[in-house]
């Protein structure tokens, strides 16, 4: 039994010598037959397992992941969480997982530390500040929370940023109820709530094939043997081509390395998170005290999980261009995960022509800050075998049909 | 980091080149008898392998001319240089 954390059992414990924890959750072996498999223990994988025993009440699901738990890229981003979409679509959707994440540590019983600090977009030029009052006026009618300031707005707000800079900071739009979030902590406190309610959590558990019957899914081939269900979820990001392969499905989905890097720790310095794509930056400082950058793809197909030298370059540069103090600072640690790019840069939570078999992809560089929604309605969709309201634009067969929610445009998606 | 050997100028680093994505792809014809999932493949469905991938490079930043790559897409070595046109080589 998983003991609830309070300020009570911390006590307790301070008072005992700390000897009373217990492991956050089970590390299951394979159990024969399950209701339904969820591959992938990221972020997206987990949640999925949490609300299927959650809100779909399901007795018997595994979660099967190749390495450990939180190892991919929810391990690897850089952490941020906002909804600042433009289509309604998109945007409702991103919404509705800021609004899980709002409540989530409570929720979980697990201080994911979701820390609103606000999210800035910067606008360095007339066009760039247009495209800023467009975006902060397609989130106000998807009714988010969007403010758009002028250039001494932002250096009132912000402290720190170069006093002239090679590109002027004429203004900024603000998302107050961004911010960042634990990454660690959300994987640890979906696998401990979902292993409370009897998920099993199989770790060093890698996919090799699906056993298939009269062209539905009956289970999975593994290093630990055949783990068999009617129903089976894929969570597994960059990944996703290669898994989907094996169960004959094609997807539109092309792999990039996509870098991030935290600088040694310093005293805090920066209170919000800020992203400027003109000079390349996106940069927010963890509550260890390291500035935490996040770079663009190598734009060249890899499952390498290793970032190149141009892009660090470049991020620093732009980190410099914004931040003159911080020129002296050192880096401390890069690296990147392999993420799944899609032409329109908007996920895929849809059946396969695999019956049975269930895919949540196509997040590219921001799913992170989709983890509760990701998992939410694949877990509708794997339950109850139709879509859910929110995710019901994010089909396959959009790229047949043409209905592509093409926020690579729309809301700047620098790639 | 690539050292791409551009069959034209030679080897050059990467931030030089572009990448244009998977090779071979043959437009799909006449295009009044192309199904929708056959033009849906032709546009978006790609191999996406991890291991060894074929894809098309531009020098952008030198002679601006096309070729194709075959790249391991887990250590990153190429493995081959091929001109547009020609069909993919035997790698290992």
């Amino acid at each position: 039994m998983t003991r609830r954390y309070s300020a009570f059992s911390l006590l307790q414990e301070g008072l005992r010598g700390q000897r009373g924890w217990v492991s956050a959750w089970r590390d299951s072996i394979p159990d024969g037959a399950y209701e339904a498999i969820v591959i992938g223990g990221g972020g997206h994988g987990l949640a999925t397992a949490y609300y299927l025993v959650k809100n779909h009440g399901l007795k018997k699901v595994a979660l099967l992941e190749r390495g450990w738990i939180g190892g991919g890229n929810t391990g690897r981003n850089t952490t941020i969480i906002r909804s600042n979409y433009f289509f309604p679509e998109t945007a409702q959707f991103f919404e509705f997982a800021l609004k899980l994440y709002e409540g989530l540590s409570h929720e979980l019983n697990y201080n994911i530390m979701f820390s609103q600090r606000g999210m800035w977009m910067l606008g360095h030029d007339r066009h760039g500040m247009e495209m800023l009052r467009r975006s902060a006026n397609a989130m106000r009618l998807n009714g988010i929370d969007a403010e758009l300031h002028d250039g001494d707005s932002v250096r009132r707000q912000i402290p720190g940023l170069n006093d002239s800079p090679r590109f002027p900071i004429l203004g900024g739009l603000n998302q107050p109820r961004g911010g960042s979030a634990r990454h660690d902590a959300v994987a640890w406190g979906y696998a401990r709530a979902a292993s409370a309610m009897g998920v099993d959590i199989i770790q060093n558990c890698q996919v090799s094939g699906f056993l298939i019957e009269r062209g539905r899914v009956r289970g999975v081939e593994t290093n630990l043997g055949t783990i068999r269900s009617d129903t089976v979820g894929m969570a597994v990001a960059g990944h996703s081509s290669v898994l989907a392969a094996k169960a004959g499905v094609a997807l539109p989905v092309t792999s990039y390395a996509l870098q991030a890097f935290v600088s040694e720790p310093v005293k805090p310095c920066l209170d919000t998170v800020l992203l400027s794509p003109a000079t390349g930056t996106y940069l927010s400082q963890s509550d260890k005290g390291e500035l935490v950058i996040g770079a663009g793809l190598d734009l060249y197909p890899s499952y390498a999980q290793r970032g190149n030298l141009p892009w660090m370059e470049r991020a620093a540069a732009g980190v410099v261009e914004l931040f003159p103090a911080f020129s002296r600072m050192r880096f401390l640690r890069q690296w990147a995960g392999i993420v799944d790019v899609v032409h329109d840069s908007t996920p895929i939570i849809d059946e396969t022509s695999l019956g049975g078999f269930y895919i949540n992809c196509g997040w590219g560089t921001g799913g992170f800050k989709a983890i509760p929604a990701g998992g939410w309605c694949l877990a509708h969709l794997m339950a109850t075998g139709k879509a859910h309201p929110l995710a019901s634009s994010f089909t396959l067969d959009r790229f047949r049909t043409g209905a592509l929610i093409d926020e690579a445009s729309a809301s700047g998606i620098a790639h | 980091m690539l050292l791409i050997d551009c069959p034209h100028c030679g080897p050059r680093a990467e931030v030089e080149f572009r990448c244009g994505g998977e090779a071979h792809i043959a437009r799909p014809g006449p295009h009044d008898s192309v199904s929708d999932a056959e033009w849906t493949d032709y546009l978006f469905t790609r191999e996406n392998p991890k291991g060894v991938h074929f894809e098309r490079w531009c020098h952008t930043a030198g002679c601006q001319r096309w070729f194709n790559v075959a790249r391991d897409t887990v250590s990153h070595e190429i493995l081959a240089v091929y001109p547009m046109g020609a069909s993919a080589p035997e790698v290992s």
